[in-house]
């Protein structure tokens, strides 16, 4: 293989490993089929063919490879779900539809390396039985859908797809369906309803686990974009060798996408646990801008409870047990589940003391609010709920007493919703409630106590009685 | 675990260990101990989404011991202790498991359902002064048992559409809508018609019709009944009355031969809404509109409420014992050869009893009943329109209801029939009998509650009840035998039908010890076959399966499919 080189300026930094973004800003690289062919492109689909489909899922298994749509949940487990002895189709699903604030990695993939993506959800369908496949991408990448479009009908002609593929007597068909603009749409269960045809409502779980009830209440595997990737890669090296990548039980590369007040924002393919938050800010990112103290990072796409920089963090049990800085958080699943936060999505957010945190936590709220489904009650009537709130904190318009009140309201969502979104929209305020009280609570003022916006709330209440 | 019967699973409900069948959803287990668990968009005859989030309760299981740890020790009834799981659970959904724990009542079921309604409350209008849900309202109820009194919700509400016609007989006011989405499911898995739908996000989300279309189907006041709120509201029934005034009686539909078991709601004799009451052998929880305001007729201005007798060319009032005498006096000289009676199939088999004996001791030479039929709409509504033709047959003993008809006819064309005892049919319109037949009579009595053309030519009219003022049984199209419970009194000196035929034997000669349809029944019970030994309590609110015919209804059968596909409770 020639030396790879990228484009100037894009160069990845020393500190990464690029294996899902080999490709990405590389110099000569286009993503036709010949390019993708030329350096070994479809190989590991081949090879799969010449493995027992189950002996592929054991790779994978073996790897220990993590979701990189957010859950972190282990793939090759949740292709273990399917169930056994199923009469019904299988379908695979690749969840493209990056929506979560922060998170920048899936796009570049796409516009860029589009066939790594093709070949390693032709792989993953192979290992799981699934004769069609669908792309669910975001209504925001028009062009990564063309892209997508273009690749799979080369792909087609290639015979990587279609009948018979490369005479393995597998059959695959992958099409892509644009989203129409809705975050819920990236959470697996609405996703499936919206591929139907419907709102994208999430189901409940029990009984409708995508791997049992999913696409047309069939077996359906959902995985994200990069971690459809990654499926080539573990077969190309093997789950073992791949495994070595990484940290223990948090194997691998992922793509971390930091944004906010850095030098230099951008994407950053590392191995798991192998860069602290620090180098990654410090170093990787050219540090904090000009003059500035870092105040927090939410540190896994904005769900992520957020961490403040003067926080000490105990992580580990007994021999293992340490304090750790926020400096020195090593970025991976586990470590940052220990600090109360998540990897998440891998969306890094770095603020700094420039910023109203009234004012960051109003900008998420007003996210969560505009995005849920609205389909149960906690969520629904929640996240407007706290929106108002901190829109008030941030016109100077609210009293202390709103920020109890706010996260009373957070705590009456988180737990008890449908889906995962009523974490990810309640996770925020509580966090920031917990850790940056005191810098809410000065932006109220106590002479708004017995403000009532809503007037007629209080004649009204006791209507009910 | 203890010794278990095969299918059935212990589980603990606030404490206490019960067995239930497996599959049993977590809300049914709690129902069927006596718990209740507070519920909007759980309904048991549509799939569940959970999204209203009311049931949420505390839910343990066995804890999992660690790899090396030793596993949990079972007690001495056999049940292992219960490890509370911290995130609770929807009961509605979720079905129970061995060994599993429910709390109702804890601190994390309460601060759940608190949080709830707190939320639920936040954007909703608290009109209740001026909303028709008041009394009947699940909002209302719940926030007084489950609420925290005061809101802390300063904000400006949310603004929605407010009295948005959706449809011909219903209205829609969607600041009230609490978004459980039963109206929805109810119009896309029962009536076949999904014309209801979300639009909008978030707190935005707004219940809506689809553009163009309208809620318009003959079921579509039964999502009025299930709507946990008061933003759908009936048409008819808007701003007429609160319903604690009103009073309830349990009877049935008259309509057609499904007989729906439904509750008629009245005040001072007059009916406000009639809505379908449970039962799964009948109509599920549900009726057809057309069904339902079917009553407004019962007080129309053309009430007949008190005899008449024809005087030369014109009806004049009498009284009962006039036109009794009258009637005597006009069959007294005609053979019982010479003498029709017609009755109906929507008379009870109480009415059918007497009037049996009425033809017998008439000796009377023709005897039939007037069909009445329509297309089956392939849910309910049965093709026979009479709600007791399967009465007609058992207790009159007709063969072929209807069959006589014409023969009759031409027995007056010819003269051999001199005498029609019309009773509660209007046999110009409903029968085919021609005006000019009629009038070959000799004699024409007829009952019935309504004015109408047969009454006109009629030498006696008696005002005979409407259905909601009688009661009595009736066999449906399975075979079901049902009760009827008069709602309301007739108007004026309107009789019940069986009053009426047994004044009229007593008038003609003929005695009898009925006082009335209680003994009617115990003769019922006495002289035919298939009601042998039955008692009227025997036969309860949902009525008995008495005869085998081979009917099903369309809409049960289809619910018997999605229970067992294990869509719905039912
Ligand atoms: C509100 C919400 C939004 C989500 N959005 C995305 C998304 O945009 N992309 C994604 O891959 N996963 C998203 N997820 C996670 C998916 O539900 C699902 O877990 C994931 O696609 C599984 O893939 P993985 O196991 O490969 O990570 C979202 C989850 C929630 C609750
Ligand atoms: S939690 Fe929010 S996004 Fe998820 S189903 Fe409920 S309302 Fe919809
Ligand atoms: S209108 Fe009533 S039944 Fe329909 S969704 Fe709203 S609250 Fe539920
Ligand atoms: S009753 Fe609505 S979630 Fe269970």
């Amino acid at each position: 293989m020639s030396a790879i080189s990228y484009r100037s300026g894009k160069e990845p930094h020393p500190k990464e490993h690029r294996v899902v973004f080999k490709n990405v800003d590389r110099e000569g690289w286009d993503t036709s089929i010949a390019t993708y062919e030329s350096e070994g492109g479809y190989e590991q689909l081949k090879k799969a063919f010449g493995m027992e489909p189950s002996a592929i899922t054991d790779e994978v298994k073996k790897a220990g490879l993590r979701g990189r749509g957010g859950a972190g949940f282990p793939a090759g487990v949740k292709w273990g779900f399917l169930p056994p002895n199923n009469e019904k189709p299988v379908y695979l699903i690749c969840n493209a539809d990056e929506s979560e604030p922060g998170t920048f990695k899936d796009r570049y993939i796409i516009h860029q390396d589009p066939h790594q993506l093709i070949e390693g959800m032709a792989i993953s369908c192979f290992a799981t039985g699934a004769h069609l496949a669908y792309i669910y991408i975001r209504e925001e990448f028009p062009e990564g859908a063309e892209i997508l479009e273009k690749a799979i009908a080369e792909a087609h002609e290639k015979g990587y797809l279609g009948k018979d593929i490369q005479g393995s007597g597998f059959d695959l068909e992958i099409y892509v369906h644009r989203g129409a603009g809705a975050y819920i749409c990236g959470e697996e269960t609405g996703l499936i309803e919206s591929l139907e045809g419907k709102r994208p409502y999430p189901r409940i779980k029990p009984p409708y686990f995508p791997a049992a009830m999913g696409l047309y209440l069939c077996p359906t595997i959902v995985n994200n974009v990069e971690t459809l990737c990654h499926v080539k890669h573990i077969l190309e090296v093997g789950g073992e060798k791949w495994s070595e990548t990484g940290t223990p039980n948090n194997t691998g590369t992922r793509i971390l996408c930091v944004s906010g007040d850095v030098q230099k924002p951008g994407y950053f393919e590392v191995e798991v646990g192998k860069v602290t938050m620090g180098e990654l800010i410090n170093d990787m990112c050219g540090g904090l801008k000009e003059g500035r103290e870092l105040k927090a990072v939410i540190p896994g796409g904005s769900s992520a409870k957020v961490l403040r920089a003067d926080e000490v963090f105990s992580v580990g049990k007994g021999d293992d047990a340490r304090e750790l800085t926020i400096w020195d958080i090593p970025m991976d699943f586990d470590t940052l589940a220990a600090c109360g936060s998540m990897a998440g999505s891998g969306g890094v957010i770095v603020i700094d003391d420039s910023r109203s945190i009234s004012w960051v936590l109003n900008n998420i709220n007003n996210f969560y609010a505009h995005e849920s489904c609205g389909q149960c009650t906690p969520c629904r009537e929640g996240s407007l709920w706290m929106k108002k709130i901190t829109d008030r904190v941030v016109a100077g318009k609210a009293s202390p007493s709103d920020i109890d009140t706010l996260d009373g309201v957070a705590r009456n969502i988180d737990g008890r919703t449908i889906c995962a979104f009523g974490e990810a929209a309640s996770w925020p305020t509580e966090s920031f409630v917990e850790k940056f009280r005191d810098e809410l609570v000065a932006d109220t003022d106590p002479e708004l106590e017995d403000d009532f916006l809503n007037a007629e709330a209080i004649t009204a209440a006791a209507n009910l009685g | 675990m203890s010794e278990e019967k095969p299918d059935l699973i212990d589980v603990q409900i606030n404490g206490e260990w019960h067995s239930f069948p497996k599959g049993t959803r977590m809300i049914e287990a709690c129902r069927q101990v006596g718990v209740e668990v507070p519920h909007y968009c759980y309904h048991p005859k549509l799939t569940s989404p959970g999204n209203c989030r009311m049931c949420l309760v505390e839910m343990g299981m066995p804890p999992r011991p660690r790899p090396g740890d030793d596993p949990p020790e079972p007690d001495e009834d056999g049940h292992l202790p219960i490890s509370w799981i911290p995130r609770p659970a929807i009961a509605c959904a979720n079905t129970i498991a061995p060994n599993m724990g429910i709390r109702t009542e804890s601190e994390m079921t309460e601060e759940c359902r608190k949080g709830v309604m707190e939320l639920l409350l936040a954007n909703h209008p608290l009109d209740c002064p001026i909303c028709d849900q008041a009394g009947e309202c699940s909002l209302q109820e719940f926030s007084v048992e489950h609420g925290n009194g005061e809101s802390r919700f300063r904000e400006q509400k949310v603004k929605k559409p407010k009295n948005v016609d959706v449809g011909p007989r219903i209205r829609l006011d969607d600041e009230r809508c609490i978004m459980c989405s039963r109206c929805i499911r109810f119009t896309d898995e029962i009536a076949d018609d999904p014309v209801l739908g979300f639009t909008d996000r978030g707190s935005h989300t707004v219940l809506t019709v689809y553009p163009g279309k309208e809620l318009a189907n003959n079921y579509s006041l039964n999502t009025v009944d299930i709507c946990p709120v008061g933003a759908l509201t009936s048409n008819d029934f808007r701003f007429q009355m609160r319903v604690w005034f009103m009073k309830e009686v349990k009877t049935i539909d008259t309509n057609c031969a499904t007989g729906a078991n439904i509750t008629v709601y009245s005040r001072e004799d007059k009916i406000y809404r009639i809505t379908p009451r449970q039962n799964n052998d009948v109509n599920s929880d549900w009726m057809p509109d057309s069904h339902r305001l079917n009553f407004h007729w019962i007080e129309s201005e053309a009430r007949l409420t008190e005899p008449l007798v024809k005087d030369g060319d014109q009806h004049r009032s009498a009284s009962w014992q006039e036109a009794l005498a009258t009637t005597a006096d006009k069959l007294a000289g005609l053979e019982g050869s010479e003498i029709a009676v017609i009755a109906s199939a929507r008379m009870t088999n109480e009415e059918l009893l007497i009037t049996n004996r009425f033809v017998k001791h008439l000796e009377a030479g023709h005897v039939d009943t007037v069909p009445r039929t329509g297309e089956a709409d392939g849910y309910l509504i049965s093709a026979d329109r009479n709600p007791n033709t399967l009465g007609v047959k058992t207790v009159l003993g007709l063969d072929d209801p209807g069959s006589q008809l014409s023969a009759i006819q031409e027995g007056i064309e010819q003269g051999r029939i001199k005498a029609v005892i019309s009773l509660q049919e209007n046999l110009i319109e409903d029968a085919g009998f021609s005006a000019d037949t009629l009038k070959k009579l000799d004699f024409l009595l007829v009952s019935y509650p309504l004015a109408n053309p047969t009454a006109d030519l009629a030498d006696v009219v008696l005002p005979g009840a409407a259905w909601a003022e009688k009661s009595g049984t009736m066999l449906n199209i399975t075979g079901r035998l049902q009760r009827l419970n008069k709602a309301v009194d007739g108007p004026g000196l309107t009789l019940e039908p069986w009053e009426i035929v047994r004044d009229l034997i007593q008038a003609t000669g003929g005695g009898n010890g009925i006082y009335s349809v209680n003994d009617l029944f115990q003769q019922l019970a006495a002289e035919v076959s298939e009601f042998e030994g039955l008692t009227w309590g025997r036969i309860g609110d949902l009525g008995i399966p008495l005869i085998e015919t081979g009917e099903t209804i369309p809409l049960l059968e289809r619910e018997k499919e999605r229970i067992a596909k294990g869509l719905i409770v039912g």
